[in-house]
């Protein structure tokens, strides 16, 4: 078993947004669309969730966006670098079947991570129509990975690439004119409350990836928990996948930001001793 | 003989100790462990042993440390339990060895667990080597999944009588409940480092970072293995699910201790992972885990409360833990029960409360508590605490196709940890539902002996 967690490959594709391929057999022979793997870089670090983006004989892919201490601490590994833990797969798979007509929408870091499930929905015989949402033209990370969709389109906040506007938008737009049988939208919880909220509308399931805070991610903690229509459930083991429409998306974001004090601080002493992240 | 008083161990001083996580009790020295031990009357059928889950030659052990042969007393310790200095810290020896001995009839009983601990830390301290005793190499390998008290156990057992044992963890340190659930002021983490370090001398191969059944299908470990063992613990905490759940500042038992224990929150920032510090802490539970949680807020700085439904006497965390809890200044609220979190702009504030009175016996043999209506009261607080109870970890056991449940979730196995598949055996918490540190090793025991028939 090859589980020697090296990097293999680390590569910049926009400022603060890093991709790894990791060594780590049994994550490479093991993930499904949709999982994730929990990395700890180094002793006392945190454990971080990390949606798998790609997999490549014995590796696997992650894109990091860096927003605090830890993630600032992983984008500056390099290539021969080793990650100390890595945990995975973990959670349940994305639902792929043949549907029939699939929305996907991608925005920031999730472009990323509908890469494996538009991949695997085609494997399945859909026809699947691609938004991908960016703030500008050079976020689009991994674009060139989608060539063979059906349809793709794209939306940025300011319009320097393809629709200027929203991804909720431009799902709009197309749910008016042609008829999906399901959806996915992966993105920041905004975009993904906003796309629910759309597909409510027009009474389309939308898939979401809920990105919570979590500490060990195998349903040990309960840190994790988001309320689904009238259930507690734990986005480590009953997701990362649930029905956008059914999240509680108010209670969801604002326990996304339940350590915003501790991780200010945090990042603020670690500035103090790096000096400036010039790695980003 | 008269029976004299009971020997107390050596306690830190409880305002000094309720502001750091070092540990709370220091045992006994060895003048104390040796008057202690000469207190025991050495009965020619001792009672204790039946109330020990690994039936350990208790008066055998102590009549070694009266007689300050302590390197003998470990010996025989160790002989019938893999992990002395754990249990003799973390057992309910009150209503175990302890609750069985003779000498509660006319005083207190004999304080078995403090000497086991002793006799455990002194060789410890003395470098006793142990004295492994490899059998002849089988040639049959067995996965151990979990390594808590039962895989640890079954992990030791195994690897002594001459099996390749593989031990499969989840997270980044073994140990399980040793390691995210016990905190380090009751048993501090060295030494749950030396008992692994004791199995990897025995030749287990310990795996880290596995989720068995997403890393590793249950098939291939059938396939792989000529005998398996689940010991994954009922690690997956249940919440009251009232009103005000998803609110920042509502914690699971498992989650608070988690980051404290296992992550070491309590350095933040010096490490990584964050916990919120309070001022004022609600811990709701009467059990073990919600002494620990408590006890681990006030080394945080709060003001802690425990809410408790029922009254002190129906608490079923040991008395000791009770004790040294209110020493270190926790209060206590019983027949009280929480009915509904109060928040303010997603933060936790407040937590609405019900008084509560005793009514009759339910099925567990404890007064059932009963709402006094209209008594609903306001408690201010930061952070409320949920340490009610845990339940079946499904991680596993979801992937593990065929292996029959019993309906509250957890694992049909007999009492030699049999499975419904032929080679799957399992045993602790995963079994029993939530229960000790020892039964657990108990059932570990038991399981290695039954692998080790079904193999040979």
């Amino acid at each position: 078993m090859n589980l020697s967690n090296l990097i293999v490959e680390k590569k910049k594709l926009a400022y603060g947004i890093h991709m790894f391929w990791i060594e780590n057999e049994l994550v490479a022979k093991n993930a499904k669309a949709g999982q994730f793997v929990i990395f700890r870089a180094y002793e006392n670090g945190e454990r971080i969730p990390l949606t798998i983006a790609g997999i490549r004989n014995n590796t696997f892919r992650v894109i990091v966006k860096a927003v605090g201490k830890s993630t600032y601490e992983l984008c500056r590994l390099k290539e021969g670098d080793k990650i100390l833990d890595v945990v995975g797969p973990l959670g349940q798979p994305s639902e792929i079947k043949k549907y029939g007509n699939v929305l996907v929408i991608g925005g920031g870091v999730g472009i990323a991570t509908i890469i494996p499930i538009v991949k695997e929905l085609k494997n399945h015989g859909n026809s699947v129509d691609v938004i991908l949402a960016a703030r500008n033209k050079d976020y689009f990370v991994l674009e060139e990975e989608f060539t063979d969709v059906d349809n793709l389109y794209y939306v940025t906040d300011d319009g320097s690439k393809g629709m200027k506007g929203f991804a909720h938008e431009m799902m709009e737009k197309l749910l008016k004119e042609k008829k999906y049988d399901i959806s996915w939208a992966i993105g920041p919880s905004l975009m993904m409350k906003a796309c629910s909220e759309v597909a409510t509308k027009y009474n389309l399931k939308v898939w979401v990836s809920l990105n919570a805070i979590m500490v060990d991610g195998t349903g040990m903690c309960g840190g994790c928990r988001v309320r689904i229509g009238n259930e507690l459930k734990y986005t480590c083991v009953d997701g990362p996948e649930f029905d956008g429409r059914l999240v509680d998306w108010e209670s969801f974001n604002t326990r996304l930001i339940q350590y915003r004090e501790e991780e200010k601080l945090a990042l603020e002493k670690y500035l103090e001793k790096v000096g400036e992240p010039t790695w980003l | 003989m008269a029976v004299k008083d009971r020997i107390p161990p050596i306690e830190r001083n409880p305002h000094e100790r309720a502001k750091d996580f070092f540990e709370v009790s220091l045992g006994y020295d060895e003048e104390r462990a040796i008057l202690e031990a000469q207190r025991c009357l050495q009965c020619p059928v001792p009672t204790c042993v039946k109330g020990c889950p690994v039936g350990i030659d208790i008066p055998g052990f102590i009549k070694q440390i009266a007689e300050k042969n302590f390197e003998n007393a470990y010996k025989i310790l160790k002989n019938y339990n893999s992990l002395p200095a754990v249990c003799g810290r973390v057992c309910p020896q009150e209503v175990q060895c302890e609750g069985a001995c003779v000498l509660n009839k006319t005083g207190k009983p004999i304080s078995i667990g403090n000497l086991e601990r002793f006799a455990a830390d002194w060789a410890s301290k003395n470098q006793v080597s142990d004295q492994i005793k490899i059998e002849k190499k089988k040639n049959k390998k067995i996965a151990v999944i979990g390594s808590g008290p039962s895989g640890l156990t079954t992990s030791a057992e195994l690897a002594k009588k001459g099996y390749l044992v593989d031990l499969y963890e989840v997270f980044h340190t073994a140990g399980g409940v040793l390691v995210y659930g016990i905190p380090e002021f009751r048993l501090p983490k060295n030494i749950v480092k030396k008992e692994v370090g004791f199995l990897e001398k025995l030749g287990v191969n310990i795996i880290l970072d596995i989720p068995v059944g997403f890393a590793i299908q249950p098939q291939e470990i059938l396939e792989n293995y000529d005998a398996v063992f689940i010991g994954v613990g009922a690690g997956t905490p249940k919440f009251m699910n009232i009103e005000g759940t998803e609110l920042n500042g509502v914690y699971s038992a498992n989650e608070f201790l988690t980051r404290i224990n296992l992550m070491k929150a309590y350095e933040f920032p010096k490490t990584d992972t964050p916990v919120k510090f309070a001022k004022k802490v609600v811990v709701i539970g009467g059990g073990n885990t919600a002494m620990d949680a408590a006890r681990s807020a006030l080394r945080l700085g709060a003001d802690v409360t425990i809410v408790y439904r029922r009254s002190e006497n129906e608490m079923p965390a040991r008395k000791a833990e009770i004790h040294h809890a209110k020493e270190e200044g926790v209060k206590f609220l019983t027949l009280t029960q929480p009915v509904r979190y109060i928040g303010k702009n997603g933060k936790l504030i407040g937590v609405e409360c019900i008084k509560m009175k005793l009514g009759e016996p339910d099925e567990s043999g404890r007064r059932r508590p009963i709402p006094i209506e209209g008594s609903n009261f306001i408690i201010e607080t930061e952070l409320a605490i949920e340490a009610i109870g845990t339940q079946s970890n499904k991680l596993l056991l979801s992937q593990f196709k065929g292996l029959e449940l019993n309906k509250w979730g957890y694992i049909k196995a007999d009492e030699f940890g049999r499975t419904s598949i032929p080679k799957v055996f399992a045993g602790g918490d995963i079994v029993t539902g939530a229960a000790t540190v020892i039964l657990a090793m108990g059932a570990g025991k038991k399981a290695a002996q039954a692998i080790d028939e079904f193999l040979s």
